[in-house]
């Protein structure tokens, strides 16, 4: 695979749906690069409402230590004036695709085609969250009412779920996506097995809901009542009542961020038995 | 990792503030860590297991004051989920150096929200000092309720202390009467959760500590981080408690860690069990989820 710093090279836009991970990291571990060199970052936006990348800013200093040592930002609203969808290492995509819009599949679609890693960013792109609501005739696109998740028109690497997400998130993502491409093998390896959650999160599916409490961790015998759903929602639709999450499904937004939080959704011992390692290198890589 | 998880020293202590004694489960270790981390600027609170309006259920509290952590101390065996508040801790209440004190499960949890903090804004650098608390299982407040007062014959509200240890459950009342039930009955009520669960001291803890391997009214601590060990070398410095080596105190970490290899050994067997529950049409297994492997 080139570097996206070298000469734009189109990629096929259909990936197998069983791309996994072990396949991705082999393919990367082959190029032998200079660990200094930066990766490249886009951002595209569909139909979303800009929460996301304001997230993405809201890691301050963090952001321009980000953009100094570890990434080019080649391609977002209103922070690069770059009109087209150019080749990137890094594509996360910001919102729902509007069905109604041509110019937001094609966009995708390009984005696909011209990014290795294809981030769905944030809970609309993942699971549709808000725009799930829609049923058209809202100001000011009455005749837009078809919105579906990303990976219904294509192949996600990788989900960060959440409305918005947060910013320390992306932060992680951001530098395990350059020790992923520009690190030795010991950081690809702790790179992989960082993302290999999140990516299993994108073949997971794309419906999201406070249900998914029940049906993936109560139903399955594997609740143990630490509070951490409630807390994460961020529309407070989640309490806890006798040890257990209680969610108010009109207040659900569906943005995943409960599920994918929850220690028994997935627990990875290799990477959290290693947490301080882990926090500190990577508030390291941010000083 | 070892079943016991990485430690820089493991120790017997007890504090020696007579207030906390009183109201503690055990040496008093976690409401002491916290009101000398309170006293000296290195959390602005701490999230522990409150008082609620029902008795023996726990509420999750941000304490704030020495008073507070008194009002918490002793354990409830039953669900104190408190996670719940450790986003709220750094909005509602402000705190920039959040403690918080939970079972192995619920450190899991602060570790994953530090690591991964997809819904958890501005969380992972304010967790401060987490303290783990053994645990071998848990119960719904309904379970708990059931043991008390129709196997132990006691009303909830009589009750003055629980207890679990030489393999009874035993409950004191206030006005001194002792029942007891054996450890073996409570498994019926075990939470499915716990089934599954890796975790007998708190591995991913600053500090954990427990009962088992020390003396009555002593703990077994150990000291994980680097964070974990700071605060115990600033505590023990101010005289918060009193120490002995674990080599020279009985049952000692022998049984600790015979708990701890049974514990995880039969879960273990539970977690692998659950991929051949079910049958599918061609003869194979058909599995359950097992979130060690993915969501
Ligand atoms: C469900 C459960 C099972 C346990 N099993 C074992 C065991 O098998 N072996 C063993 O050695 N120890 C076990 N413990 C730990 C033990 O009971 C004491 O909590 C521990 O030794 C701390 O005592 P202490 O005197 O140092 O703490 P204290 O100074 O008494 O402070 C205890 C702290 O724990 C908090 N707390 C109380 N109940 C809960 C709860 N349910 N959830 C979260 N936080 C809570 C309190 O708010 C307080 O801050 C268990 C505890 C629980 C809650
Ligand atoms: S986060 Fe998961 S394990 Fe914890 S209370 Fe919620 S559903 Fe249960
Ligand atoms: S319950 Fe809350 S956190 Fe969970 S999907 Fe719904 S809105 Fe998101
Ligand atoms: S046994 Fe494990 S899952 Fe159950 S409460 Fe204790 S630490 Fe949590």
């Amino acid at each position: 695979m080139k570097p996206a710093a070298s000469k734009p090279q189109a990629k096929p836009a259909v990936k197998p749906t069983d791309v996994i991970v072990e396949k991705k990291v082999e393919v990367v571990q082959k190029e032998e690069k200079p660990v200094a060199e930066k990766i490249t970052i886009g951002e595209l936006h569909l139909s979303g409402c800009t929460g996301c990348l304001v997230t993405l800013a809201d890691n301050y200093e963090g952001l321009f230590k980000l953009l100094d040592d570890y990434a080019d930002l080649v391609y977002a609203l209103t922070l690069v004036d770059v009109r087209h969808v150019p080749e990137m290492d890094v594509c996360l995509v910001e919102g729902s695709c509007c069905l109604d819009d041509k110019l937001s599949v094609e966009e995708l679609k390009e984005a696909r085609a011209k990014s290795k890693v294809l981030v769905a960013y944030g809970a609309c792109a993942a699971y549709g969250n808000i725009t799930r609501f829609c049923r058209g005739g809202q100001w000011n696109q009455p005749g837009q009412e078809a919105f579906v998740p990303i990976s219904e028109v294509v192949d996600v690497d990788l989900y960060i779920p959440s409305c918005p997400p947060c910013p320390q998130e992306v932060r992680n993502v951001a530098v395990m996506a350059y020790l992923l491409l520009r690190g030795n093998d010991e950081q690809k390896n702790l790179a992989t097995a960082y993302l290999t959650p999140l990516m299993q999160l994108a073949q997971r599916g794309n419906e999201a809901c406070g249900c998914d409490l029940m049906y993936d961790v109560i139903n399955q015998g594997l609740c143990m009542g630490c509070g951490t759903c409630a807390g994460t929602c961020p529309v407070r639709a989640v309490t806890m009542e006798y040890g257990r999450p209680n969610v108010n499904r009109d207040l659900c937004i569906k943005c995943g961020a409960c599920y994918s939080q929850c220690p028994r959704s997935w627990f990875n011992f290799d990477v959290m038995n290693n947490y301080e390692g882990i926090m500190d290198a990577i508030k390291g890589a941010m000083q | 990792m070892d079943v016991l998880g990485n430690y820089k020293s493991a120790i017997s202590a007890r504090s020696t503030d007579k207030d906390i004694l009183k109201k503690a489960q055990d040496g008093g270790i976690i409401t002491t860590l916290f009101a000398y981390a309170l006293e000296e600027g290195i959390i602005d609170g701490a999230i522990v297991a409150g008082p609620s309006n029902e008795p023996w259920k726990p509420e999750p509290m941000v304490a704030t004051t020495k008073a507070e952590l008194l009002a918490a101390a002793g354990t409830r065996y039953t669900i104190s989920p408190n996670l719940y508040l450790i986003k709220e801790a750094t909005r509602s209440y402000g705190l920039d150096r959040v403690g918080i004190v939970g079972t192995p499960c619920q450190i899991q949890a602060v570790r994953k929200a530090q690591l991964y903090p997809i819904g958890m804004r501005d969380v992972d650098d304010k967790i401060a000092l987490a303290l783990g608390i053994y645990c071998m299982e848990n119960l719904s407040y309904q379970a708990l309720e059931a043991m008390v007062e129709d196997h132990c014959n006691q009303k909830m509200e009589s009750v003055k202390k629980m207890d679990i240890g030489k393999g009874k459950f035993t409950v004191y009342t206030e006005r001194g009467a002792v029942s007891q039930m054996p450890l073996k009955l409570i498994h019926k009520y075990v939470q499915p959760g716990c089934h599954v669960c890796l975790d007998y001291v708190a591995n991913l803890a600053d500090i954990s500590s427990g009962s088992v391997g020390s003396p009555d009214g002593w703990s077994t601590v150990f000291v994980r981080s680097t964070k974990g060990n700071a605060v115990w070398d600033g505590a023990i410095k101010a005289g918060c408690f009193e120490t002995k080596p674990m080599d020279q105190v009985k049952p000692g970490l022998d049984l600790v860690r015979k708990l701890a290899t049974e514990k995880i050994t039969k879960n273990q067997k539970n977690v692998d069990a659950r991929k051949t529950v079910g049958l599918k049409a061609d003869g194979t297994p058909k599995g359950l989820r097992n979130p060690y492997e993915s969501p």
